[in-house]
C-alpha cells in the first residue's frame, strides 16, 4: 500500500515538473535546437542522433540498475543467489561487443561529419561568398567587410542564403567567436586567423557572444547577429558607406582601449589591409608603425578602481 | 629586500566583505585550532604521533582532514557563484564583479581538483591500499611524508592570497596565456596559482612513484596481478597516469613561470610565443588528470558492489583489461578539449574518436557493476546508496560525453554550460560518489568505529537528488546558448528561472554536506556504540578486512601467502587454527624533515612571487641540506618487539 502511494506521489511529481518545464521551455529560444542556419541544423541533427544511439545502451542500464538491487535484495529471500558466479563469456561478449558497434556508428558518423562540417571548408552554394573579417577586442567585437568597404562593432548583419566567410583574429587574449543558432564556435587568437563559414537561412536577430574567457569585460562582448534579404543587405552597406565617418589608423587606436558595453558603431573603411595588418602586427612587431604593441601596465579592472 | 611586497599598493587594501570574512575565518580558524591544541596540551602528541610521522594511515587521515577542510572552502565558492549567477541572470547587480567573480571560479576549480579531489585519493589510498596489498607500509615512507607537506604547501599557498597580495588568477582554473600572461594578468593572482599548483603537483608525482612501487614490489607473497583486488589496480592505472602526465605539468608551469617572471616569450602572443602550445601541454597533463582521479573511483565501487552484493565481483579479467584501456586511451584525447581551436578535420575526427571509444570499457565496467549484484544479495548500506547514485548520473553524464565528443557537436557546446553541466556530472557523480562511498566503507577500518548508517543515508539521497535538481537545468541553459564564467546574463534570454532551480539543488547539496557533518559529529560521540570490534563490520572479501579496525602500525602481525583473488572470503570459509610465533617487525622512525622541506618550499614560492630573490636562493639551499641530511640518516627503523605484537593481536583476538 505505502510503496503504490509512494509510486504515485512520485508520477504526480515527474508530470508537474514536466508540465513547468513545457510551460517554461516553449516560451523560451532553445537557441542549439531552434537553429537559423544550414551549419547550425547540422550540428543539431548530430546531437540529436548520437543522443538516440547512446540511449540504446543507457536505458537498459537504468532499467538494470533500479531492478537488480531490488530483486537481489537481501531480504527477497526468493531471489536466486550464486556467490561465485563471476563470469560468463557469451554475456561479457554482449556488452563488449553492443558497446562497440555504438560507438562504430557514431565514430563513422564523427569521421564524416567532422570533414563535411569543418570549419575551415568554404561552402558551396550557388550565390557568391560574403567576406567578412571579425577581430576580437578588449571587450567587443570588430567586423570589417573588405569587399563593402565598411567598418562595425559589435553588429554584424549577413545577407540571407548567401555562404559567409568570417576570418576571425583577436587583438586581445583568446576569445571563441559564436553565433550559437548559425553555427558552432572557433578561437580568435592574435596573430592567428582562423575561419568559419556560415549559412543563414532565416531572417532575424541571433544573440552572439565571446565564449572564451578573455578578462574583466568577457561577459559583455555580446553582438547582434543579424540576417536579412539582399536588397536590405545592400540599402545597410550604402547608407554606412554614405552616412559614415571613416575608419583608420586612428580610430583604431581609440577603440583598443579597453571598455565594456559597447553599443553598435558603424563607419567606412579608410584601408583595405587592416585585417592583415593586425595579424602581423604580433608575428613582427617591428614591421609597422602605428599599431605597435604596447605592453601595459596594469589592465582595465585596475584603470576602472582609479577612478 | 622585500621585492614587490614593499609595494604597498599590492598588499590588500581592499574593504571587500567577501574577502574580509575568508580573512577573519582564516585567521580566526588558525587561532582557534592552536589554542585548542594548546589548551588540550596535546603539541607533542601531535608532533610525534602525526606530523612527523611517516605512517601512511596517519599521513592518509591529514591528507582526508586538509581535503574536507578545503571542501567546504570549495563549496563556500560554488555557493557563492551560483547565488551570484542566480541573481546576475534576473537583471541584478550582484555581489561580485566580474574580476571578483573569475577569482572565485579559478579558486573554486583548482581547490576542488587539486585540493579536495586528490587530497580525498591520496588520503584513501594511504589509508587502504598498503593493507589491501598485504603490505606492512609503502615502497617510500619518507617520500609519502613530503608527498604530504608539499600538497599542504599548495594548500597554504593558495590561501595565503587571501590575506597577502588580495587577488588571485582571474583567468579559469587552467589559466590559458595570452591572458594568464604577464601583460593581461599584471598582479600576483596567478603567481599564486602557478605555485601553489606547481608545488602540490610535485607533491602528486612522488606520491605517484610511491604508489606505483608500493603496487608492483610490496604485494604480499602469492598475491599475483591477476590475484590483487580490483582497488589497487585502478590505483595502479590512475599512478601511471600521474607518472606520465606531472612532469608536463611541472613543465608548462614552469615555462609560464618563466614568462611571467622573467619575461620570457614561450607562451606570448607576441614575439615567437604560442599560447597553442601551453594549451596542449595543459591538456596532455589535464585529461589524464580527471582519469587519475576517476579510476581509484570505479576501483572502489568495484570493492563495494562486491561486499554488499555478498557475491564475487562479476567479469574480473574484463574489469582489469578496462581500466588498462582506459589508462592508455586518456594519454591520446586531450586535444578534445580545443576542437575549436582549428585544428585539421583529421586531427579533430581522431582525437572525437579516441575520446569516444573511452565509453566502450567504461560501460563495460558498468555492466559488470550490474551483473555483480544480479543473483546476489545485495544489502542497501550507506555505500551502495551512493553506488546506485553514480549509476544513474555516470551513464547520464557518459552519454553527455559521448556527445561533446564529436567534433562538430562541440562546436556548439563547448565552453558552454552544457559542458560545465557534463564535467560536474562525472566529476561529482563520478569521483565524489567514489570517494563517499570508499569514505563510509572504509571509515570503521580507518578510525575503528562506524559511521551512523541512518544519517549516511539521507546524505547521500540529498546529494545524488541535489545534484540532479542543480545540474540538469545547467545542461538546459547550454543547449539554450548559454556560456560558462558569465556573471551576469541580460534577462531578456530568460535563463533565470533555471538559475534559480539550479539554486534550489545547491541547497540541497548543501543540506547534504550538513547531514554528513552532522553524521560524522554524532559518529564520533557515540563511537563506543559504533565501534567494530571484529575488524570485518560488512563481511568483506579483501586483506584489509582481516586486520583490527583501525590497523595496528604495522598493518599485518603475519605475512600468510595469498592463494586466491577474495583471499580473506575464502580464509573466513577454513579458520586456519594454528598456533601463531609472531616475529619482531621493523618500521620506519618518525621524520619532521619533510615538514621542513615543506616550510622551506612555501618561503620559497612566496619569495617567487613577490621577486625576493634572496630568500629564494636562501630556501633552496636549505631545502637542498634537508635533502642531503635525510639521505645520510641511516637511524631510520625502530622496531616493534615480538612480545608486544602478541599482546596487541591478543587484544583484538583476530586471526
Amino acid at each position: 500500500m505505502w510503496s503504490k502511494i509512494r509510486v504515485g506521489m512520485v508520477a504526480i511529481l515527474i508530470g508537474l515538473i514536466a508540465i513547468v518545464s513545457y510551460r517554461y521551455l516553449s516560451g523560451q529560444t532553445i537557441a542549439l535546437l531552434q537553429p537559423k542556419g544550414l551549419i547550425a541544423e547540422k550540428e543539431r541533427d548530430l546531437i540529436y542522433l548520437a543522443t538516440v544511439l547512446m540511449l540504446i545502451v543507457v536505458i537498459p542500464v537504468f532499467f538494470m540498475a533500479f531492478w537488480f538491487p531490488k530483486r537481489y535484495n537481501e531480504n527477497s529471500k526468493n531471489a536466486e543467489y550464486l556467490p561465485d558466479w563471476d563470469s560468463n563469456k557469451a554475456l561479457e561478449a554482449i556488452w563488449w561487443g553492443v558497446p562497440i558497434a555504438i560507438i562504430g556508428v557514431i565514430a563513422i558518423v564523427t569521421w564524416k561529419s567532422t570533414h563535411e562540417l569543418d570549419p575551415f571548408k568554404p561552402l558551396a552554394a550557388a550565390n557568391r561568398q560574403q567576406r567578412i573579417q571579425v577581430v576580437a577586442m578588449e571587450w567587443k567585437w570588430l567586423f570589417i567587410y573588405p569587399d563593402e568597404g565598411i567598418v562595425t562593432v559589435n553588429h554584424v548583419l549577413v545577407p540571407k542564403d548567401v555562404p559567409v566567410s568570417f576570418e576571425i583574429t583577436s587583438d586581445a587574449p583568446m576569445n571563441s567567436f559564436w553565433i550559437p543558432q548559425l553555427s558552432g564556435q572557433i578561437y580568435a587568437m592574435s596573430g592567428m586567423s582562423t575561419k568559419l563559414h556560415v549559412l543563414a537561412n532565416s531572417t532575424g536577430k541571433y544573440e552572439g557572444l565571446s565564449a572564451n574567457i578573455s578578462g574583466y569585460g568577457f561577459s559583455d562582448m555580446r553582438f547582434i547577429a543579424e540576417v536579412v534579404d539582399k536588397n536590405s543587405y545592400n540599402d545597410w552597406v550604402n547608407n554606412i558607406n554614405i552616412s559614415s565617418s571613416k575608419f583608420g589608423e586612428n580610430e583604431y587606436q581609440q577603440l583598443s582601449i579597453p571598455s565594456v558595453a559597447n553599443t553598435p558603431q558603424y563607419f567606412s573603411l579608410s584601408q583595405n589591409d587592416l585585417y592583415s595588418r593586425i595579424v602581423a602586427k604580433y608575428n613582427d612587431p617591428t614591421m609597422i608603425d602605428g599599431l605597435k604593441l604596447q605592453l601595459r601596465s596594469s589592465n582595465f579592472h585596475n584603470h576602472a578602481e582609479d577612478k | 629586500m622585500l621585492g614587490l611586497l614593499t609595494n604597498f599598493a599590492h598588499l590588500s587594501g581592499k574593504t571587500d566583505p567577501v574577502i574580509l570574512g575568508a580573512q577573519i575565518a582564516l585567521i580566526g580558524g588558525i587561532i582557534a585550532v592552536a589554542l585548542v591544541i594548546t589548551i588540550l596540551g596535546r603539541w607533542r602528541w601531535l608532533w610525534y604521533e602525526w606530523l612527523t610521522s611517516l605512517n601512511p594511515k596517519r599521513i592518509g587521515v591529514m591528507y582526508l582532514i586538509v581535503a574536507f577542510l578545503m571542501l567546504l572552502r570549495g563549496a563556500v565558492d560554488a555557493f557563492m557563484l551560483r547565488l551570484q549567477q542566480t541573481i546576475g541572470s534576473g537583471g541584478g547587480e550582484g555581489f561580485l564583479d566580474a574580476n571578483h567573480f573569475q577569482q572565485v571560479f579559478t579558486a573554486h576549480g583548482t581547490l576542488m581538483i587539486f585540493f579536495v579531489a586528490m587530497g580525498l585519493m591520496f588520503g584513501i589510498i594511504n589509508l587502504i591500499l598498503p593493507l589491501q596489498i598485504g603490505s606492512r607500509d609503502v615502497a617510500f615512507p619518507f617520500l609519502n611524508s613530503l608527498s604530504f607537506w608539499l600538497y599542504l604547501v599548495g594548500v597554504g599557498i593558495i590561501n595565503t592570497h587571501l590575506i597577502v597580495g588580495g587577488e588571485f588568477a582571474a583567468t579559469g582554473w587552467l589559466a590559458y596565456p595570452p591572458l594568464s600572461g604577464i601583460e593581461y594578468s599584471p598582479g600576483p593572482g596567478v603567481d599564486y596559482w602557478i605555485w601553489s599548483v606547481q608545488i602540490a603537483g610535485i607533491g602528486s608525482l612522488l606520491s605517484g612513484v610511491n604508489f606505483f612501487t608500493t603496487i608492483l614490489k610490496l604485494r604480499r607473497k602469492g598475491m599475483t596481478l591477476m590475484r590483487m583486488p580490483i582497488f589497487a589496480w585502478s590505483v595502479l592505472g590512475s599512478m601511471t597516469l600521474v607518472l606520465f602526465t606531472f612532469p608536463i605539468l611541472t613543465v608548462a608551469l614552469a615555462l609560464l613561470a618563466l614568462d611571467r617572471t622573467f619575461a620570457m616569450h614561450f607562451f606570448t602572443s607576441s614575439f615567437g610565443g604560442n599560447p597553442m602550445m601551453y594549451i596542449n601541454l595543459i591538456w596532455a597533463w589535464g585529461h589524464p588528470e580527471v582519469y587519475i582521479l576517476i579510476l581509484p573511483a570505479f576501483g572502489i565501487f568495484s570493492e563495494i558492489v562486491a561486499t554488499f552484493s555478498k557475491k564475487r565481483l562479476f567479469g574480473y579479467t574484463s574489469m582489469v583489461w578496462a581500466i588498462i584501456a582506459i589508462t592508455f586511451l586518456s594519454y591520446i584525447v586531450w586535444l578534445h578539449h580545443f576542437f575549436t581551436m582549428g585544428a585539421g578535420a583529421n586531427v579533430n575526427a581522431f582525437f572525437g574518436i579516441a575520446t569516444m571509444v573511452i565509453a566502450i570499457p567504461t560501460g563495460v565496467k558498468v555492466f559488470n557493476w550490474l551483473f555483480t549484484m544480479y543473483k546476489g544479495r545485495v544489502r542497501m548500506s550507506q555505500s551502495m546508496i551512493w553506488f546506485i547514485g553514480f549509476l544513474f548520473t555516470f551513464t547520464l553524464g557518459g552519454m553527455t560525453g559521448v556527445i561533446l565528443s564529436i567534433p562538430p557537436a562541440d562546436f556548439q557546446l563547448h565552453n558552454s554550460l552544457f559542458l560545465v553541466a557534463h564535467f560536474h556530472n562525472m566529476v561529482i557523480g563520478g569521483v565524489v560518489f567514489g570517494y563517499m562511498a570508499g569514505l563510509t566503507y572504509w571509515f570503521p577500518k580507518m578510525f575503528g568505529f562506524k559511521l551512523h548508517e541512518g544519517l549516511g543515508k539521507a546524505a547521500a539521497w540529498s546529494w545524488i537528488i541535489g545534484f540532479l535538481v542543480a545540474f540538469i537545468p545547467i545542461y538546459m541553459l547550454g543547449l539554450m546558448g548559454g556560456t560558462r564564467r558569465f556573471e551576469k546574463f541580460d534577462p531578456s534570454l530568460g535563463y533565470h528561472p533555471l538559475f534559480v532551480v539550479a539554486g534550489i539543488g545547491v541547497v540541497i547539496i548543501g543540506i547534504g554536506v550538513v547531514l554528513q557533518v552532522t553524521q560524522l559529529i554524532y559518529s564520533i560521540l557515540n563511537n563506543k556504540k559504533l565501534a567494530d570490534k571484529t575488524g570485518d563490520p560488512w563481511d568483506g572479501r579483501t586483506l584489509e578486512w582481516s586486520v583490527s579496525s583501525p590497523a595496528p602500525e604495522y598493518n599485518f602481525a603475519r605475512l600468510d601467502e595469498v592463494n586466491y583473488r577474495d583471499e580473506y572470503w575464502e580464509r573466513k570459509k577454513t579458520p586456519a587454527a594454528d598456533l601463531v610465533k609472531y616475529k619482531d617487525i621493523e618500521i620506519p622512525k618518525g621524520s619532521p624533515i619533510g615538514m621542513f622541506i615543506g616550510i622551506f618550499a612555501y618561503l620559497f614560492a612566496m619569495a617567487v612571487i613577490w621577486h625576493i630573490a634572496w630568500i629564494a636562493a636562501l630556501s633552496i639551499v636549505i631545502i637542498s641540506a634537508f635533502v642531503v641530511a635525510r639521505l645520510n640518516d641511516d637511524d631510520i627503523v625502530k622496531t616493534i618487539k615480538a612480545s608486544q605484537i602478541e599482546k596487541i593481536e591478543s587484544s583484538y583476538g583476530g586471526m
